[in-house]
């Protein structure tokens, strides 16, 4: 199975006076996966169901493979789609669910679901019923139905968001490997910015209805184009400084600049993994509040009436309680404005 | 104690009440020993009581064809409402509730008019009450519909088949009416229990069903009449147990 190119061209989506999508351009190459990212009502999966043909573009077109399926119907575009709820047909069991498609299609059913629910690696539970299975589990039953009809294109809204965190993980890996063997273009929407890091060949940000930023996770990451991305991608401190030519300067550290800006003051936004706090007798800035989170915590100190949130591996949290005066240094990365 | 006694006064003051007339039901209709054996003798009764054997066929059909009737309009609305035009909801359920608050006598004259274009366009068979009788259901039918589509995650269930390739047809057919089986039957069984106990509506139109043709047989064979009468009344009950058996017995599959 090879994938196709998806274009979503000049989309626009109006619901009485709100713009759930302003003008959205997106292109996903054959094979990829992308990811929409972004906070509720961003349009995310407005744009996601209007690829799927379960909505309808105020305006804009939608092209597969070159061809304009704007205005055909949902059950004529070859799209396979896991949705956020548990969608699976309660009346059919797990083999039958699998089927259900390719029966529409009077296609070799019984074989293929079969080798699909082996991909997902369910082949033992094939005579159970939905309600019997766990919700990670069905939801793996929902990607082997959706992937069994051999879609131009894979829609996956939010399909990890109902499952607990460990099996959350767990699937969103497996859906990555499936998705890699059987080279499905894959659009991923959801609001949880470690899944889209973790699972996408590029990650689009989403604001308002329009695409702020589409590059690669760690483009997204370590240059984002925007001060929302910066802000609604991993954390960021808010920290007040002045553009000199192509640096800021940042409680008295020169740091490149992700975009050029004039001269002037500023405010730079700061990832806490950039910052490190060392233990100093000599200074006055002192720490705060410190909270463990596993392999690295998370200290916060306050300079110039600033507060500053730094990261540190755990092994050094015992060093830093609150009260011990610390240094603050930035690493010399680069850094998005406000 | 005095609960207990007030309890079981009530309880026996009701169950003599609806008893006694069954009772009185069951002795009348068996005075005479032929009566019932002519009840399960197809070719007897229809030769002796042509009338009678007409209005439980006229009923049979009526039953069946407002149930079918009833289900093929209100499931794809029901659904289409739900998906769709979740803004009219309470406006449907208001014109389905309807006919609970006009009363037979008062939906008879308004039908009067509609009827005689009903007879002048396809003639005055009794199965033509089939119409006035899906109004007539709408409230209980709908009720039950709507209870078994609120069950269900109807809108991702259609756009899962939907995505797979399924149109309106597929959806409702193979995805909706399995998954809403037992609010259909309560609809169905609902429909069959209303239509067979019927008589306003079809005395004051005119035509011939069970309870007519039973009003009709008391006037001449009055053991018979009160004999078919309890048939058809238990026939009821058998179908509001088998109801509510459907019902019980899948809450215990789903907990």
């Amino acid at each position: 199975m090879t994938g196709v190119a998806v274009h979503l061209d000049g989309l626009r989506r109006t619901f009485g006076a709100v713009h759930a999508l302003d003008d959205l351009d997106l292109s996903i190459e054959p094979g990829e996966l992308v990811a929409l990212l972004g906070p509720s009502g961003c349009g995310k999966t407005t744009a996601l169901r209007i690829l799927a043909g379960l909505e309808e573009a105020t305006a804009g077109r939608v092209l597969v493979d070159g061809r304009d399926v704007t205005r055909l119907p949902a059950n004529k575009r070859d799209m396979g789609m896991v949705f956020q709820a548990y969608s699976l047909f309660p009346h059919l069991n797990t083999l039958q669910n699998v089927e259900f498609g390719l029966r529409l299609r009077r296609s070799s059913a019984k074989n293929r679901a079969a080798e699909m629910l082996e991909l997902v690696g369910l082949s033992d539970l094939r005579d159970r019923y939905p309600h019997q299975l766990s919700g990670g589990q069905q939801q793996r039953v929902a990607l082997a139905r959706a992937l069994a009809i051999e879609p131009q294109v894979l829609l996956l809204d939010e399909p990890l968001s109902a499952l607990d965190a460990k099996v959350r993980v767990q699937l969103r890996d497996e859906i990555r490997r499936i998705q890699t063997e059987v080279g499905t273009t894959t659009l991923f929407v959801t609001h949880d910015q470690e899944e889209a890091l973790a699972i996408a060949d590029r990650v689009g940000v989403m604001r308002a209805g329009r695409l702020e930023q589409l590059a690669t996770p760690s483009e997204v990451y370590l240059r984002p184009a925007t001060a929302f991305v910066a802000d609604f991608v991993g954390l960021s401190n808010r920290l007040p400084g002045t553009v000199t030519g192509d640096t800021v300067e940042v409680l008295g550290h020169r740091l490149p600049l992700v975009t050029p800006h004039a001269d002037g003051a500023v405010t730079a936004l700061i990832r806490p993994e950039a910052i490190e706090a060392v233990p100093d007798p000599d200074s006055t800035v002192k720490v705060l509040t410190s909270s463990f989170l596993g392999s690295l915590s998370r200290v916060t100190v306050s300079v110039d009436d600033h507060l500053v949130v730094a990261q540190v591996p755990s092994g050094r949290l015992p060093d830093l309680p609150p009260g011990t005066p610390v240094r603050i240094t930035i690493q010399p990365v680069a850094v998005a404005l406000e | 104690m005095a609960r207990v006694i007030f309890r079981w006064t009530v309880l026996s003051v009701m169950g003599v009440f609806f008893l006694l007339p069954l009772v009185a039901m069951v002795e009348f209709s068996t005075r005479d020993p032929e009566t019932w054996p002519l009840l399960v003798d197809w070719p007897r009764l229809s030769s002796e009581y042509p009338a009678l054997a007409e209005g439980i066929l006229a009923s049979l059909a009526q039953a069946a064809l407002t149930s079918v009737l009833m289900l093929a309009l209100l499931v794809p609305t029901a659904v289409w409402v739900r998906l769709r035009l979740p803004g009219l909801r309470r406006l449907v359920e208001f014109l389905c509730l309807l006919p609970l608050t006009i009363p037979a006598i008062v939906l008879v004259v308004g039908l009067a008019p509609v009827y005689a274009w009903v007879n002048y366009l396809i003639g005055g068979s009794s199965l033509t009450l089939v119409f006035a009788y899906t109004i007539l259901v709408l409230p209980y039918a709908y009720r039950a519909i709507d209870t078994g589509l609120s069950a269900i995650d109807v809108k991702t269930l259609a756009e899962a088949a939907r995505s797979l390739g399924a149109g309106w047809t597929t959806v409702i057919w193979r995805v909706v009416l399995p998954n809403i089986r037992s609010a259909v039957l309560s609809a169905a069984f609902l429909t069959v229990a209303l239509v067979l106990g019927e008589f306003t509506i079809a005395s004051l139109l005119h035509r011939t069903n069970l309870q007519v043709a039973i009003e009709y047989l008391g006037k001449s064979s009055a053991t018979v009449s009160v004999a078919v009468s309890l048939a058809a009344l238990l026939l009821a009950f058998a179908l509001l147990l088998v109801l509510s058996l459907a019902g019980s017995s899948k809450k215990g599959k789903t907990s």
